[in-house]
């Protein structure tokens, strides 16, 4: 890490005087569109090394798309582009002839519903990652050497370890989420994106998903759309808060919740609207 | 720890779009083809006769003159005959297997009903020789002229052969229905609940709503069904070619032989004696093309339109 | 009214019944050992098969599916995977029209391409033309199939870095494979019993030939030509040919329906 922290020092500590450590994920000036409208307006984020940022708001606000914007998956949507830049370790994402693929490698997701891949089992689910790699897959022992650590990582070796082979959905829905967690972190990713993770699971399975984001932090940088603010609260280190489609106020999550500065931020976390 | 490049080509992907571009365009390209090839080589025998190629009657390939006005009419006339007979049983079917049949009786009426058209058309013309062409003959040519009287109109005159316009029309009838009966469901499914309860919230009893409402509002994409059987008929060849009679002449009777074109291709192409009798047979081949293409793309444009309407 | 849906009804299934009665009856008569493995007998002589007829189906759907799966499958992929685009549009409804081409015309096509050129018919020639007729079933088949997939699976996988080839290739198609499979089972059962575009292009053939550059016999023309032959001999061995025609499209269609529909979405909550 030191080096990129000297790359960085003399130009971000500036806009960042939060922090100590150098961001791994600087968002510029970002804006994202849908066609001609835009669902993301200028927003500017730091995301620290090791931390879990939480990004709130009100349905619409803005904030899956900023969440998708992470790791170029906005663009897949027809008609959908970006304004701005998005560094990830100091370069910028959206550069020219950067390869998305390349991108999407370096940083996980996970979606709202859990994903699965129907056809495939569930140990060959967590290593379909390096399918994807093509020249650098792993050899036969190796996948699964990183099948188990991966699936201890999220927390659900001890649950399917005997069946591996089996098809990936016949497991409940927390644990098709957790599966999808453990196949985004065998690839290693620096970054892990979690859109709305628990949306789709009841309390039990939630719970179990915020311990596992609990859990990971410091051994990669987690960015957790919700819009539980409870859950926020719970899992993130810092917590950002959107309104249609700007970031009204990031901070230290203990701090944003008890004095926010922005009144439109105490406005929400106080229930008055959204 | 600078990570490594972010860079890198998707070639595999501009390939694989080419690829499947490529394939999807094979499909107009192939029409294209199709229909140049076609009209080329009916050209020759278009220059020669003109518009006497359609309304001719005199095919002689001895002295090499081709009209195909018999092939056209009886083409015409057993398809649209066929619909006649088939499009009242499959609305019907169609109507019992949407609105009334019972949950348990649906799936295999709707089975054996499509099962119709996966018979091959040779195995329904082995039927039409030896089943249905003499039953034709010994029961129901007699009826239709002695019992009822009617030998004496045009329609049912002259002596009942077997092998008829009547005949290829009872067997193109068996044939099309499945396709009218299973568009026909689809289009009756399509139609929205809201139309139903409308009409029934008036007070309409259930054939009254069929009627008033469910029949109206689909029945654009019903008439597009029948449209799609008749371009099926048009062009059904194995079935028709062995009950028809094969005669190259133009009769008010139903009773008696006929040709269509679809027959008078298979019979004639590979027999055929010179540049322009082939020239001739393309010719034929070429005008029931443009007559299928019409009536197809007519069809889908129905379909289509109701359809979307449902989505709407 | 109900009454007369349901006269109706019986009056659709009635000449199936018919139909599947007197196969039943008049071919199992005639069929035995020696029409599986014995060659057609010149007329006068009793017994004979269509051992040779038989062989030229299964080539004839082999070089007709080498044509109309890939072709059919990369058509459908796109219409699919493109389905706002305007080509795409174009591309579907033409599909459509190909597919209500008369079978004959087709026939015409291939003989012009694939039979004047060499001046002699082939099983090749049949094959394709058979191949042209199956690729707008298996393009609708497959788009369907593949429209099924969920968004959320094409987008798991973008996101974990796959390329879009690779998530068209290996999660998609892999997904919607066993839909497709059942389209393609009854696209062959449609060809198999096709006769008209095989008249003048494979053409028939009354020795064991398995060529693909001479012209074969298939089921469907061996039953034509006997079907209207003057001879009982003949018209018993028709009839037998049609019983097993009918069986192997049945046979294949059956299949297609029991091949296990496409798993889709999350499991057992």
């Amino acid at each position: 890490m030191p080096l990129t922290a000297v790359r960085f020092g003399a130009t971000v500590t500036a806009e960042s005087p939060a922090t100590t450590t150098a961001p791994i994920v600087s968002v510029r000036s970002l804006d994202a569109y849908f066609a001609a409208t835009r669902a993301v307006r200028d927003v500017s984020l730091d995301l620290v090394e090791g931390q879990v940022t939480a990004i709130i708001g009100p349905s619409g606000c803005g904030k899956s798309t900023l969440l998708r914007c992470l790791n170029r998956m906005h663009e897949t949507v027809p008609s959908a582009h970006t304004e701005g830049e998005v560094l990830l370790e100091g370069k910028d994402i959206y550069a020219r002839g950067v390869n998305p693929i390349e991108v999407r490698r370096r940083i996980g997701m996970v979606f709202q519903r859990p994903t699965p891949f129907p056809t495939m089992s569930i140990r060959d689910n967590v290593i379909a990652g390096f399918r994807a790699a093509g020249p650098a897959a792993p050899t036969r022992g190796e996948q699964h050497d990183i099948a188990e650590s991966s699936l201890r990582r999220a927390a659900l070796w001890d649950e399917v370890k005997d069946r591996l082979h089996e098809s990936a959905t016949a497991l409940s829905g927390g644990q098709q989420q957790r599966l999808c967690i453990a196949r985004a972190l065998a690839t290693k990713p620096r970054v892990l994106l979690l859109d709305e993770p628990t949306a789709s699971l009841d309390p039990l399975s939630s719970q179990k998903v915020e311990e596992l984001v609990y859990e990971l932090r410091g051994d990669v940088t987690i960015v957790i759309v919700t819009h539980n603010m409870q859950q926020a609260a719970r899992v993130s280190d810092r917590t950002a808060f959107m309104l249609l489609g700007e970031l009204v106020e990031a901070a230290p999550t203990s701090r944003l919740f008890t004095s926010p500065v922005d009144e439109r931020t105490e406005s929400y976390i106080t229930g008055r609207f959204g | 720890m600078a990570s490594t490049s972010l860079h890198g080509a998707s070639v595999g992907d501009r390939i694989f779009r080419l690829a499947t571009t490529a394939f999807a365009l094979s499909i107009p390209l192939l029409l294209v083809l199709l229909a140049i090839d076609v009209a080329a080589a009916a050209w020759p025998a278009l220059k020669t006769f003109g518009v006497a190629f359609l309304t001719s009657s005199r095919w002689d390939a001895v002295d090499g003159v081709f009209g195909a006005a018999p092939a056209i009419y009886g083409t015409i006339v057993s398809s649209v005959l066929a619909l006649l007979i088939a499009t009242p049983l499959a609305v019907g079917v169609a109507i019992f297997l949407s609105e009334f049949a019972p949950a348990w009786l649906r799936q295999p009426v709707a089975f054996l009903v499509d099962l119709l058209a996966a018979i091959p058309s040779v195995v329904y013309g082995l039927w039409g020789i030896f089943v249905l062409v003499p039953f034709l003959r010994e029961r129901v040519m007699p009826l239709l002229a002695d019992r009822l009287h009617l030998g004496g109109t045009p329609l049912f005159s002259g002596p009942a052969y077997g092998p008829s316009m009547l005949a290829a029309a009872v067997i193109l009838a068996i044939m099309v229905l499945p396709y009218i009966s299973s568009v026909t469901r689809e289009v009756l499914m399509a139609v929205p609940r809201s139309q139903r309860e409308a009409a029934l919230a008036l007070g309409a009893t259930r054939w009254e709503m069929i009627w008033g409402a469910v029949l109206p509002y689909a029945s654009s994409g019903v008439l597009g069904s029948i449209i799609l059987g008749l371009g099926r008929a048009l062009g059904e060849t194995m079935a028709v070619t062995m009950v028809i009679g094969n005669r190259h002449e133009i009769s008010s009777s139903l009773f008696a032989p006929g040709y269509t074109m679809a027959s008078l291709i298979a019979n004639e192409f590979s027999e055929a004696t010179n540049d322009l009798h082939l020239s001739a047979l393309m010719a034929v081949g070429a005008v029931l093309l443009a007559i299928t293409l019409v009536v197809n793309v007519l069809a889908r444009w129905l379909v289509w339109r109701v359809q979307r309407q449902g989505q709407a | 009214m109900i009454g007369l849906t349901v006269v109706a009804a019986l009056l659709a299934t009635l000449p199936l019944l018919l139909i599947l009665t007197l196969l039943l009856k008049q071919g199992a008569s005639s069929l035995n050992v020696a029409f599986f493995t014995a060659m057609p007998k010149p007329v006068g002589e009793v017994g004979g098969g269509m051992a040779n007829a038989m062989l030229g189906t299964v080539m004839l759907i082999g070089v007709a599916s080498a044509i109309g799966l890939p072709f059919g499958i990369g058509a459908g992929l796109y219409l699919a995977e493109h389905k706002a685009e305007p080509l795409a549009a174009v591309v579907r409804f033409l599909s459509d029209v190909l597919n209500g081409l008369p079978s004959i015309v087709v026939g015409i096509f291939a003989w012009q391409f694939l039979v004047r050129p060499v001046k002699h018919f082939s099983a090749l020639a049949g094959g394709i033309a058979l191949g042209v007729m199956m690729i707008p079933l298996v393009t609708r088949t497959t788009e369907e199939m593949v429209r099924l997939v969920p968004d959320a699976l094409r987008e798991a996988a973008l996101a974990l870095g796959f390329s879009r080839w690779r998530t068209s290739l290996t999660v998609v198609l892999r997904t919607a494979l066993s839909g497709i499979v059942t389209g393609a089972l009854v696209a062959v059962a449609r060809i198999a019993g096709e006769t008209a575009p095989l008249l003048f292009t494979a053409f028939g053939n009354q020795f064991w030939s398995t060529s693909l550059t001479q012209p074969v016999s298939a089921l469907p023309l061996q039953i034509f030509t006997y079907a209207i032959s003057p001879y009982d001999e003949w018209h018993a061995l028709a009839w037998a040919g049609a019983l097993v025609l009918l069986a192997l499209v049945l046979v294949v269609s059956l299949i297609a329906k029991f091949v296990t529909r496409p798993r889709f979405g999350s499991g057992s909550d």
